[in-house]
């Protein structure tokens, strides 16, 4: 065992001889450098999200057709830091009324929900925080902590608007929850465990996403909800709520909610890629070293970064009760019966052969997408017709 | 390692805070947050005795999931007749809908 | 005293102070996020008790799910966000000696118990409680009968919470 094949391990035992000849007990040797570890992790996510604000803002301006930022340094890669720098300069303002413990703990525990969800992220074959068995429902309870910090944040501004924001985000956050564990069951029951290391190495010869397409793409748009970007960004219309939930806050305490906004999303796209696209896993190429697997899952991610950006980009926004005629009239129910499809067909075909496994899974998901799509298409119909009435003329669209 | 009492000691203060709020306080939301308090105190209770007792036997977690869903169907409920109440009578204050009937 | 001892001292210490808060806090949306807080130290609780499964759950339905339900029906059921006048009625003083009595009589009757003060042995190598919960959820001769009552139940509170709560003279349902 080498550095390159094992490199957490080697350090950690490195470390541990250096505390231990210092005369530190082995117990809190450990626990140091655990602790160690962790605050290593969070300076690299930290350091990779200063760098997400540039890359959303490049990506921005490409969709936008304008340049993006291009002054400071290299292709402006400086630029964030000098975002970083207006932002802590800023007047740090808490309004009069506002109840100033909730206030200040929304951003910390906004920040925090994300971090802490890459505590069961595994980076390598090797390399993970804590090799959870429930790892996959860990997902959900990170977001509930995230449903909470907007709430906390809206309340305590004492402020309508972010009030209103606040009941929205919730509002979309809890309902889309329910099709996103629904979905978080389809690598369940593929892989037949909630670790996530388990769930990476059932994906071997095929991945999930060809398993169930269907439940890749929904983990995807209740993933966009669940973050609450477009079109799903109800939280932030500029022309109706300022700027939703987050309107009384300012400098660095914005800064919080805007850069754990950003490496969410960047998660989300790491999660997507794990429990669909194989996570670390590209052709072996992880086998070979730790290092090679964090830069294949860090790729996969900003892929399904970018795809999360390109929605956001590129789509218009759509009311709140349209949305959630969306989650709880199509979106649910098709999560349901597409849960109920697969563990039927993996039930049936469990000792079938795996070409005709795989084929099956494709086909059951493409017909339950396909029945779906009727019947939306059938009741938007009749929902069209009721309102224009049957007989009207054909002019009435002009 | 941790003697099985600890646990069902904080549990029994867990649920004698519960009962204290259910019994004193005014506001009938307050009221049901005691009731959760009280709920999670059975919780404790029933996951200690799965851990401390035989393993194999999976008894304490299925009820303890079983009380989740009834805390779930308690508080959607309670909250639904709280919000009716106060759609009609305008106060959540138990002690003035102490009427059966209007 | 082991390490797994004081950090049992201070999560119990940390759910109690919370739980006291939640009955005592005069702003009812403080008590339910000091609720949040002492539904979390019950989380790690059965973290501590190696019930992983439990843990989650109970983050994921409680603080999920439950404190944002008692936080909306706070916000919903006020004219204005402050608080005025007594949270606690004029008996209060018996619901405490209430209170009290039944954890000296709890811990009374615990005490006389033989298992009280028993210790966990280690779990058996190989021992998957995840795996043992899940069969045991759906095996006829466990409880795969309580299991199926206990969704009827929420199917049943599902469609009560939405008939009470309806408000028929809003919405465009009588179009």
């Amino acid at each position: 065992m080498n550095f390159w094949n094992d490199p957490l391990r080697v350090a950690a035992e490195w470390l541990e001889g250096i505390f231990a000849g210092w005369g530190m007990d082995a117990v809190a040797a450990h626990v140091l450098v655990v602790f160690l570890g962790v605050l290593l992790l969070i300076i690299v996510l930290m350091a990779l999200d200063v760098f997400l604000v540039w890359v959303e803002r490049k990506v921005v301006a490409r969709f936008q057709d304008r340049l993006g930022p291009n002054r400071l340094g290299p292709f402006g890669l400086i630029q964030p830091f000098a975002d970083i720098i207006k932002l802590i300069i800023k007047e740090d303002t808490t309004p009069g009324d506002a109840d100033k413990v909730v206030y200040n703990l929304a951003p910390i525990l906004s920040m925090m929900s994300v971090l802490i969800l890459w505590a069961v992220v595994p980076l390598a074959p090797v390399m993970l925080g804590t090799d959870l068995n429930v790892g996959a429902l860990f997902i959900i309870a990170a977001g509930a902590i995230g449903t909470l910090s907007i709430i906390m944040a809206g309340w305590a501004s004492n402020n309508k608007f972010a009030m209103i924001g606040g009941f929205r985000q919730v509002a979309v956050m809890v309902s889309f929850e329910i099709p996103m564990l629904t979905m978080l069951m389809i690598p369940v029951i593929f892989s037949g465990s909630m670790n996530m290391n388990v769930i990476i190495q059932a994906q071997d010869p095929v991945p999930f996403w060809v398993l169930s397409p269907l439940g890749a793409l929904i983990f995807l748009i209740a993933a966009i909800a669940e973050l609450g970007r477009a079109p799903f960004d109800l939280a932030e219309g500029e022309s109706e709520l300022v700027s939703g939930f987050n309107i009384e806050y300012s400098g660095m305490k914005f800064g919080m909610f805007y850069a754990g906004e950003l490496l969410h999303a960047f998660t989300f796209g790491g999660f997507w890629a794990i429990l669909f696209f194989g996570g670390y896993r590209f052709f072996g190429l992880e086998q070979v070293s730790p290092f090679l697997a964090i830069l294949i899952l860090i790729f996969k991610a900003m892929l399904g970064y970018w795809v999360i950006m390109w929605v956001k980009y590129t789509m218009m926004r759509i009311r709140i009760d349209q949305m959630l005629a969306f989650n709880w009239k199509f979106l649910t129910p098709l999560a349901f019966a597409l849960l109920l499809v697969t563990a039927l067909v993996n039930a049936l075909l469990a000792s079938a052969p795996a070409w005709f496994y795989t084929l099956s899974m494709i086909l059951a998901n493409l017909f339950t997408g396909w029945i779906a799509l009727e019947i939306a298409r059938s009741a938007t119909r009749s929902e069209r017709e009721r309102i224009e009435g049957v007989k009207k003329p054909v002019e009435a669209h002009h | 390692m941790v003697p099985l009492s600890w646990y069902l000691i904080l549990a029994a203060l867990l649920f004698s805070i519960g009962l204290f709020g259910v019994l004193a306080r005014r506001n009938i939301i307050a009221i049901l947050l005691g009731v959760e308090l009280m709920l999670n105190a059975v919780n404790i209770n029933l996951v200690s005795f799965w851990r401390y007792s035989d393993v194999f036997s999976m008894g304490g977690q299925v009820f303890s999931i079983i009380v989740f869903a009834v805390a779930a169907a308690e508080v959607s409920v309670g909250l639904a007749l709280v919000i009716s109440v106060y759609r009609r009578r305008n106060t959540v204050i138990a002690d003035e809908v102490d009427m059966l009937k209007w | 005293m082991t390490a797994q001892q004081i950090i049992f001292l201070f999560v119990a210490l940390f759910t109690l102070i919370s739980a006291v808060m939640v009955v005592t806090t005069r702003n009812l949306v403080h008590a339910a996020l000091w609720l949040v807080s002492t539904l979390f130290g019950v989380a790690v609780v059965y973290a501590l008790l190696n019930a992983n499964f439990i843990a989650v759950v109970q983050v994921v339905v409680y603080i999920g799910a439950i404190a944002i339900l008692f936080i909306f029906a706070v916000m919903l059921t006020r004219r204005d966000m402050r608080d005025t006048g007594p949270q606690m009625n004029k008996n209060w003083w018996a619901g405490a000696l209430v209170a009290a009595l039944t954890f000296a009589g709890l811990v009374s009757l615990l005490q006389e118990w033989s298992g009280f003060s028993k210790t966990a042995s280690d779990f058996p190598s190989g021992f998957d409680a995840m795996g043992l919960l899940g069969e045991a959820l759906v095996s006829p001769d466990a409880y795969v009968l309580p299991f199926e009552v206990a969704s009827v139940l929420l199917l049943a509170a599902l469609v009560g919470a939405v008939y009470v709560a309806f408000n028929p003279r809003s919405g465009d349902s009588q179009k």
